[in-house]
């Protein structure tokens, strides 16, 4: 099936079949390989992408399901070539090791904080549970998303 | 890791939906349990039908009698609406257990009662507020139980050629307590355990388990027994009396107790 995707501001068009999945055609169809595809059964939140705003796991929607929508990956964070507050706050709290599962943080976590820029520390670790990181450990992570939720907070 | 080949619509309506309905196809409505299963080769439909398109069933409303909503209703709207929140908390609180925000972004109401995992919030809760759950095929209409609808783990009374349409929740008695407890050894992962309780003033109640057993679980022995005048303790433990393992029953008492004693505030 033909689709055409929004993607980070730009057009997609691609050939998908019906089990392609969406995770795939981003890496894939429109090359864009920010994001990450760890367990493809929806649990360890590496391929977290953002649907019309919405953080949602790309493993666990078809291509076809996002023909005529908007995404954002991670490729598109940092506006005018200047980090985003969440991946400046990474870099400075040692948040990553190997960096495969940030990309599916930086996501989500864009998406959580700005429903949520009042989150307390409980809620950001909460929210953080959908994502699994196996190499870095989360207290960094935690730091870093507390910080970032500030920067936000004040932006 | 990738999903055997299928063949794939979209219909835009419950009527262009009905007629693909049956053996060889699935149904999929927010796919975050569907897809994993498809991805896993768990299951190899021929067909998949997508019902993300059909608006209609897209809906929360109450129109001051019971609470209706669309089966594709995203698990995010419920948890975002007020209505909900003030009317039928119970939902408001068994909702934020289900997975992560990142999957309720997707999941659907509808989705979370037919796949009919027992360890699902959405069933218990639903059960112990005495919801009832539309069904329609090519053939007509129907509504069931809540509590007639899990038959097994992955399996409920629905039809090969049903579609859930709506789950509909009474009114709750005024002054009606509510209180839902789980574990889950991580948050957001499926829970060992939980109980849901509605306790209305003068001891009319709901009370529902999961993961106690194959199927989410009414205890209507504890429901007499509250109603009766029993002790939260008393109560609990009858609520937890059928559940096999040792050790699972002294969870779900535990759950079952901490859920009524929310209730009853």
């Amino acid at each position: 099936m033909k689709i055409s995707v929004q993607i980070n501001g730009r057009t997609y068009e691609g050939d998908a079949e019906p089990r392609t999945l969406l995770s795939d055609f981003i890496r894939h169809g429109a090359g864009l390989t920010g994001t990450k595809v760890g367990c493809e059964q929806g649990v360890c939140g590496a391929c977290t992408v953002q649907l019309d705003g919405e953080a949602v796991r790309s493993c666990l929607m078809l291509a076809v399901q996002a023909n005529g929508r908007t995404l954002r990956t991670v490729e598109g964070l940092a506006a005018d070539g200047g980090l985003h507050p969440l991946q400046s706050a990474f870099h400075e709290a040692h948040a990553l090791q190997c960096g495969f599962c940030t990309p599916g943080f930086l996501m989500s976590m864009d998406a959580f904080i700005r429903e949520h820029p009042d989150a307390d520390e409980d809620q950001l670790r909460e929210a953080l549970s959908g994502n699994l990181c196996r190499c870095t450990g989360y207290l960094g992570i935690v730091e870093a998303v507390e910080h970032a939720a500030r920067e936000m907070r004040e932006a | 890791m990738k999903p055997s080949p299928f063949e794939y619509r979209a219909p835009a309506s419950v009527k262009e939906v009905l007629p693909l309905l049956g053996l060889e196809s699935s149904v999929l409505a927010g796919g975050q349990s569907l897809v994993p299963m498809l991805n896993l080769r768990l299951a190899q439909p021929e067909l998949v039908v997508d019902i993300n398109g059909v608006a209609e069933l897209d809906y929360i409303r109450a129109d001051g009698g019971p609470l209706r909503i669309g089966a594709i209703t995203r698990q995010v709207a419920l948890e975002r609406s007020e209505l909900v929140r003030e009317r039928w908390p119970l939902l408001h609180k068994a909702i934020r257990f289900v997975g992560h925000h990142q999957i309720r972004s997707r999941g659907t109401v509808g989705g979370s009662v037919a796949h009919a995992d027992p360890a699902a919030e959405l069933p218990a809760a639903l059960i112990a507020l005495g919801a009832r759950l539309h069904l329609r095929s090519s053939g007509g209409v129907r509504a069931l139980d809540a509590s007639e609808f899990f038959l097994g783990p992955l399996y409920t009374a629905r039809e090969p050629g049903e579609l859930l349409v709506e789950v509909e929740v009474p009114k709750q008695p005024d002054g009606a307590g509510t209180g839902f407890a789980e574990h889950a050894r991580t948050h957001g992962d499926f829970a060992t355990a939980g109980a849901a309780a509605v306790v209305a003033p003068g001891g009319r109640a709901g009370i529902a388990l999961l993961g106690a057993g194959p199927v989410p679980v009414r205890a209507e022995a504890a429901e007499r027994a509250l109603a009766g005048g029993a002790e939260p303790r008393e109560v609990a433990a009858l609520a937890a009396q059928d559940v096999d393992d040792e050790h699972r029953r002294a969870l779900c008492t535990e759950l079952a107790h901490r859920a009524i004693e929310e209730a009853m505030g």
